[in-house]
């Protein structure tokens, strides 16, 4: 099923408000809404979902104007952030609620034989007669799953599935979800503050800030193209140095950057802390460096350029300089962003 | 012994026992002594004479008939208070504890004003052929009206509790209005709502001082049990009194034992595997 929302806006009293959003999520695509807590990220989640009403624009499932239908005729699935289960219900009474209440009539066998289907996809196998309380919460996590897969939903919705998991039990899940996504092929589309996660596991990448779209790509276009300053730091550690533009240009020191479409005067420069070579001599940004962090796969370095900019960057564990040697500061891949 | 990280355990605990055994145990015991002071002949005798057992029936029935009423009015007064905001929710909230805070006897007599076929709800009910004051219909609106905050005071902070999130994922699932209060909420209220009913329902069975004033007391009709071990009291017979009182301790310790064991399996997902 495909998802469009044409310039969706919801005022709240607080700061989670949302601000004119489209967007198209093609059929069986997996798409990460990635932004910062307060950047209205959760807001269109639920929006599609139907448990919060946009007060401006629309929301189409397909071709049909979803925008007024209610949320149990919406035929989504969700997950809520803290899985939501039902703590009266056994893990098989979970999942079968849907069916349960479902106007399709199925018979007893028919229910619990898709059941215990469910329970083999999540691999939770045997668990169907323990309570909420008796597994982890990774088990849980996938239960809720099994529970929003259940109704046969057109579109399946995740708020921050992983959020309240160990880093471990996370990788391992996204893991699973992408290859459960893949098999059943439904359009899902889940919400994350973690941009690791959103690299990890979706197809596409819808970036907010403040109620806004700052940019959507792939996760390779995202990386590789960062669209602003926001994106650029948001999307993993990034080094920021003063420069000065002219004629697309940008200079800092006596090295130059290609500086296309910014206008002269002050700008900024953003660079990764693995896109730099340190050299003892020769060309480049003249620094010194501070302090040297070791890491088990490589050591980060923290220097000072001569006018007093602070640089990040990772070396090899061999790396033999030590603080206050001086040197010069290669960058690769750099991008400049107007301030 | 093994070592203790809190302190105190030897004070509290002898504190605690002195205390049960002079407030608690001591009149009970001195209750069952009295009562045991008549031959299993007399005290059968006593508690099931006729006018006794139409006091129990009228008791039971009308402490039955309030508890149904605050089940009903009580969950949708907590309801209420919980889950909506509007002017005056805080002055209601106050209100609910006032029976607890009133003395009975005061309620009784204003119920009794209100409700008497001259009063301002008791005239019109008359006209309409509804008489409230001095019959059974009396006796359960002051059983209801002392035994109202018992529901809502338990009922209120776990449905305060109860994460908002569940009723949207019942929504998500497809679940109607209907079938998620059914389903979601009232299983998960079942426990608190069972524990405000055998609070409720016993302190209607234990109820005097509201309901004398409304009742009429007539024996046989609106004569509750306690008004009755009172009278004998009245007449200095001290064995009958406790007997029948014996009747009203033992109809109360069943009840709180059925209620703890009912309340033990609703509760039984919280139970860690």
């Amino acid at each position: 099923m495909k998802i469009r929302l044409d310039t969706v806006v919801k005022t709240f009293d607080t700061f989670r408000a949302v601000h004119g959003v489209s967007l198209d999520i093609e059929s069986g695509e997996l798409v990460a809404l990635l932004g910062p807590s307060g950047s209205g990220k959760t807001t269109i989640l639920r929006m599609v979902a139907g448990l919060e009403f946009p007060d401006g624009g629309a929301i189409y499932f397909g071709d049909e104007n979803a925008t007024d239908i209610e949320v149990r005729h919406r035929g989504v699935g969700f997950v809520f952030q803290h899985y939501a289960l039902f703590p009266h219900m056994t893990v098989g009474e979970n999942i079968a609620f849907g069916m349960k209440v479902s106007k399709t009539r199925r018979s007893a066998t028919e229910i619990s034989g898709r059941v215990e289907h469910l329970l083999r996809l999540v691999q939770l196998e045997g668990l169907q007669d323990r309570f909420p309380a008796q597994i982890s919460g990774g088990q849980r996590q996938r239960v809720a799953l099994a529970r929003a897969l259940a109704v046969d939903p057109k579109v399946l919705l995740l708020d921050e599935p992983f959020g309240a998991l160990d880093a471990n039990v996370r990788r391992d899940l996204r893991r699973w979800l992408r290859k459960i996504h893949d098999e059943l092929g439904i359009t899902t589309l889940f919400v994350t503050h973690d941009q690791a996660e959103a690299l990890d596991l979706a197809d596409r990448v819808v970036i907010l800030d403040k109620g806004k779209i700052v940019q959507t790509g792939t996760p390779e276009e995202v990386c590789r193209a960062p669209a602003s300053a926001f994106v650029m730091n948001f999307l993993g550690d990034a080094n920021r140095l003063k420069v000065t533009v002219s004629g697309e240009k940008a200079q800092i020191q006596n090295v130059t950057f290609d500086a296309p479409d910014i206008a002269d005067g002050p700008a900024e420069l953003y660079f990764r802390p693995a896109d730099v070579t340190w050299r003892e001599g020769g060309h480049g940004i003249q620094a010194t460096i501070a302090r040297v962090i070791d890491r088990p796969d490589s050591r980060r370095v923290l220097a000072l350029t001569v006018d007093g900019q602070s640089i990040e960057f990772d070396a090899a564990p061999e790396f033999p300089f030590r603080a206050g040697a001086h040197g010069y500061v290669d960058i690769r891949r750099p991008r400049v962003y107007p301030v | 012994m093994a070592r203790r990280i809190l302190p105190g355990l030897p004070l509290t605990l002898g504190i605690t026992l002195v205390y049960v055994a002079i407030i608690v145990v001591l009149p009970l015991g001195a209750l069952i002594f009295k009562a045991a002071s008549l031959g299993p002949e007399d005290y059968w005798r006593i508690v099931s004479s006729e006018r006794a057992m139409a006091s129990y029936r009228v008791t039971l029935l009308c402490a039955l008939a309030a508890t149904a009423f605050n089940l009903v009015f009580g969950l949708a007064l907590a309801w209420v208070i919980v889950r909506y905001r509007f002017p005056g929710r805080r002055f209601i909230d106050a209100l609910v504890d006032l029976p607890f805070a009133l003395p009975t006897a005061v309620a009784g007599i204003a119920l009794t004003t209100l409700f008497a076929s001259n009063g301002w709800f008791g005239a019109p009910l008359a006209s309409i052929g509804i008489k409230v004051a001095y019959t059974p219909l009396g006796i359960i609106i002051a059983m209801a009206f002392t035994s109202l905050p018992f529901i809502v005071r338990t009922v209120q902070p776990v449905l305060e509790e109860l994460d908002p999130a569940l009723e949207e994922a019942g929504q998500t699932l497809g679940a109607s209005d209907l079938e998620i209060f059914l389903r979601v909420i009232l299983p998960q209220l079942a426990p608190a709502l069972l524990a405000g009913l055998s609070l409720s329902f016993a302190r209607s069975l234990g109820e005097f001082g509201a309901i004398i004033f409304i009742a009429g007391n007539q024996p046989f009709e609106t004569e509750i049990t306690a008004l009755l071990a009172f009278i004998r009291l009245e007449e200095y017979d001290y064995p009958a009194s406790a007997a029948i009182a014996s009747v009203m301790l033992i109809a109360a310790f069943t009840m709180l034992a059925v209620t703890n064991l009912l309340q033990a399996r609703a509760l039984r997902y919280t139970v860690k595997g």
